[in-house]
């Protein structure tokens, strides 16, 4: 375990983006932002950046490779660059997670490079969660905000940061700056006091048992979903702010002498998802509704020994524009309600 | 005012007059609440809500709902009537599928006004005149009404409803408001700090399209923007395009037919303060034009439909930009 006094904060955050790229939680005016550190900038108390850190590993737009065209000839440009090392300081527990959930997709075979390369680059700093919201709901998933994950877990108490390595990147990082040792026993009492907040929360702790890949077919004709869905705008506000969400489109962007192919999020709430030459497969939004939720709380965990495709951040709840989310979703689908 | 409302829904369905109610469903906290075609009375009475945070403006979905057989009740608070009202001239909705119900607002809470007071774990919220307690897990807290208040309800332009069938609650009247100040500091603004000013908002723009889809003046059938075939489908937000062309694109598109009923700024998720630039387009065709409400007048036409002698002639418009 090591430590710093907070007031020594700035400092080292300074002497971190002296050596690496450093991204961190900041306040702006339209809420906390995960931005690259200046000189100045401060660490957010914020639960949730307005989007969430899947950005890092899998940005909202990337050109994936150029198509330079001449007559008949077409040259293939590859324009994968080795990432360079950088360090995410402050991801709250929930979004750690999220991490692992995205793993799951994009390193099994076939491994995406893209986002092999830039979590290969990544060194995370977790921040343990001391004021946490009424709109958490980690424990749901078994994700601890009083012990996050990460290379490294920090805890604020009122004076001081503690430090935990956690992985043998997360020892090397910690061992390049000049931090004191610290004692287990703060931490302790950290945790005990977050937990005992944790406890007090209203969704901290909802049944999710009733999910079972075995009922796919009891969930998927749950007459609930016709309920549910009415409200919804078929925006893409859920998936977008969503850590979790994974799905992509690719497309060519023709530049006139040659091809730009890029991908960029893609959303199941709009009407063009998985549209394919002869049809898609979902034409009515509650459809595309009951998608989302499905692929979230049954067929993920199905593929995944039973783990869920949600992290309980929290950003549907405070960002739908019509309120319906995936809690609201939990409570009625396959339940005893 | 919420129980009056309940009463007077379930009568409405009781009495047959209507076989729907649209509404507010009770969310899981007391501030987020579910837009929601209310058919049986017992799910009135125990999730219907009215009360600072029955923000969403229900009249959009009256497009849909008015399709359907047998007659749509709706509740509309005074700026949801002028929408109702636009929509109407427009033909959107069937005018007699609809039974339409206006009611009393006092302006709505924004929860994330509220979170940005540095209030967490927000848990109950009680109204007392001017003043609000907030119950948090970490204590109470308490704040002047008018500083949780919308933007657009600070801002708030009428409390007349404009086109109901009945009415609760007593009629209010068309406000002064200051809602074109910050119009007016734009536009005193350099054109590179303006274009600064924009670039700073609409570079946060993550294109989830939730703007347009809550506008009830944008109800294309498919919007071309989501049209493979049009050649400027966009994904992808490209930092100059939505700067320069998807925002500023939709704001042309509802002018004129824009009530700056504020839902625009009151859904998107990166807090970009969209209803600036319809309120750009209202000030200019007031200017232009003469004063114009989009919506406050079902019978009046609207200015950029109707050629005037009076109009202003384009090289003044012209000019007026220089």
């Amino acid at each position: 375990m090591k430590k710093i006094q907070l007031s020594k904060l700035p400092q080292l955050l300074s002497a971190i983006a002296e050596k690496t790229a450093l991204y961190l939680p900041v306040d702006t005016a339209s809420g906390a932002e995960y931005k690259k550190y200046e000189e100045g900038d401060k660490l957010s108390d914020a639960c949730n950046t307005n989007r969430s850190a899947k950005d890092f590993f899998f940005p909202q737009v990337e050109n994936m490779a150029n198509f330079k065209v001449e007559g008949k000839k077409i040259e293939v440009i590859d324009i994968r660059k080795e990432t360079e090392d950088f360090v995410i300081f402050g991801a709250r527990a929930c979004d750690v997670r999220s991490f692992d959930i995205l793993d799951r997709v994009f390193l099994a075979d076939p491994v995406d490079t893209f986002y092999k390369n830039r979590r290969q680059h990544a060194t995370i700093v977790s921040l343990a969660c001391s004021v946490p919201e009424e709109t958490c709901f980690c424990g749901t998933f078994g994700i601890d905000a009083a012990d996050p994950a990460g290379d490294v877990s920090a805890w604020k108490t009122d004076e001081e940061m503690y430090f935990r390595a956690n992985t043998e990147k997360g020892e090397a990082f910690l061992a390049s700056l000049a931090l004191e040792d610290g004692e287990e026993e703060a931490v302790r009492e950290e945790q005990t006091k977050i937990r005992s907040i944790l406890e007090k929360l209203p969704i901290q702790n909802l049944p999710t048992d009733h999910f079972k890949a075995e009922k796919l077919m009891e969930h998927f004709s749950d007459p609930k979903w016709k309920e549910l869905y009415k409200a919804c705008l078929g925006c893409g506000t859920c998936t977008f702010v969503c850590p979790t969400c994974q799905c992509f489109d690719i497309r060519d962007f023709d530049t006139g002498n040659g091809i730009q192919r890029y991908r960029c999020w893609d959303s199941c709430m709009y009407s063009d998802f998985t549209q394919m030459a002869a049809d898609q497969p979902r034409h009515t939004q509650m459809e595309r509704f009951r998608q989302r939720f499905m692929h979230k709380l049954v067929y993920y965990p199905a593929n995944n020994e039973g783990v869920f495709g949600c992290v309980g951040c929290g950003r549907c709840l405070a960002k739908c524009p019509i309120n319906m989310n995936i809690v609201k979703v939990i409570k009625e689908i396959g339940g005893d309600k | 005012m919420q129980q009056v409302i309940r009463e007077k829904a379930i009568s409405l369905i009781t009495s047959g007059k209507a076989a729907r109610v649209i509404g507010w469903r009770e969310g899981e906290f007391f501030y987020d609440q579910t837009p929601e075609v209310f058919t049986c009375p017992e799910d009135i009475e125990k999730n219907f809500v009215y009360n600072g945070f029955s923000g969403a403006n229900l009249s959009k979905y009256l497009i849909k709902e008015s399709e359907k057989e047998g007659v749509v009740a709706v509740f509309l608070k005074p700026c949801d009537t002028y929408s109702f009202s636009q929509l109407l001239k427009e033909h959107r909705i069937k005018r007699e599928n609809v039974w339409a119900v206006g009611i009393p607002c006092e302006g709505k809470l924004d929860i994330d006004a509220i979170r940005k007071m540095g209030v967490k774990g927000i848990t109950s919220l009680e109204e007392n005149g001017d003043e609000i307690t907030v119950k948090t897990i970490y204590g109470d807290k308490k704040i002047a009404r008018a500083e949780a208040l919308a933007e657009r309800c600070r801002n708030c332009k009428s409390r007349k409803h404009v086109v109901y069938d009945e009415l609760l609650g007593e009629e209010g009247e068309v406000l002064e408001s200051a809602r074109f100040d910050m119009v007016e500091k734009l536009e005193q603004m350099t054109a590179e700090e303006r274009f600064a000013f924009w670039q700073g908002e609409l570079s946060r723009c993550i294109r989830c399209n939730a703007c347009r889809n809550v506008c009830p003046a944008c109800t294309c059938e498919k919007c071309v923007f989501d049209n493979a075939a049009s050649g400027i489908e966009n994904k992808a937000p490209a930092s100059s395009f939505e700067e320069q062309n998807f925002h500023i694109i939709r704001a042309f598109h509802v002018a004129g037919r824009c009530t700056d009923c504020g839902e625009c700024s009151r859904v998107c998720p990166q807090s970009i303060p969209l209803h600036l630039l319809n309120r750009k387009f209202i000030k200019d065709i007031n200017e232009f034009y003469g004063e114009y409400q989009a919506g406050a007048d079902p019978e009046e036409k609207y200015p950029l439909m109707n050629f005037t002698q009076g109009d202003m002639e384009p090289a003044d418009a012209f000019k007026k930009g220089e």
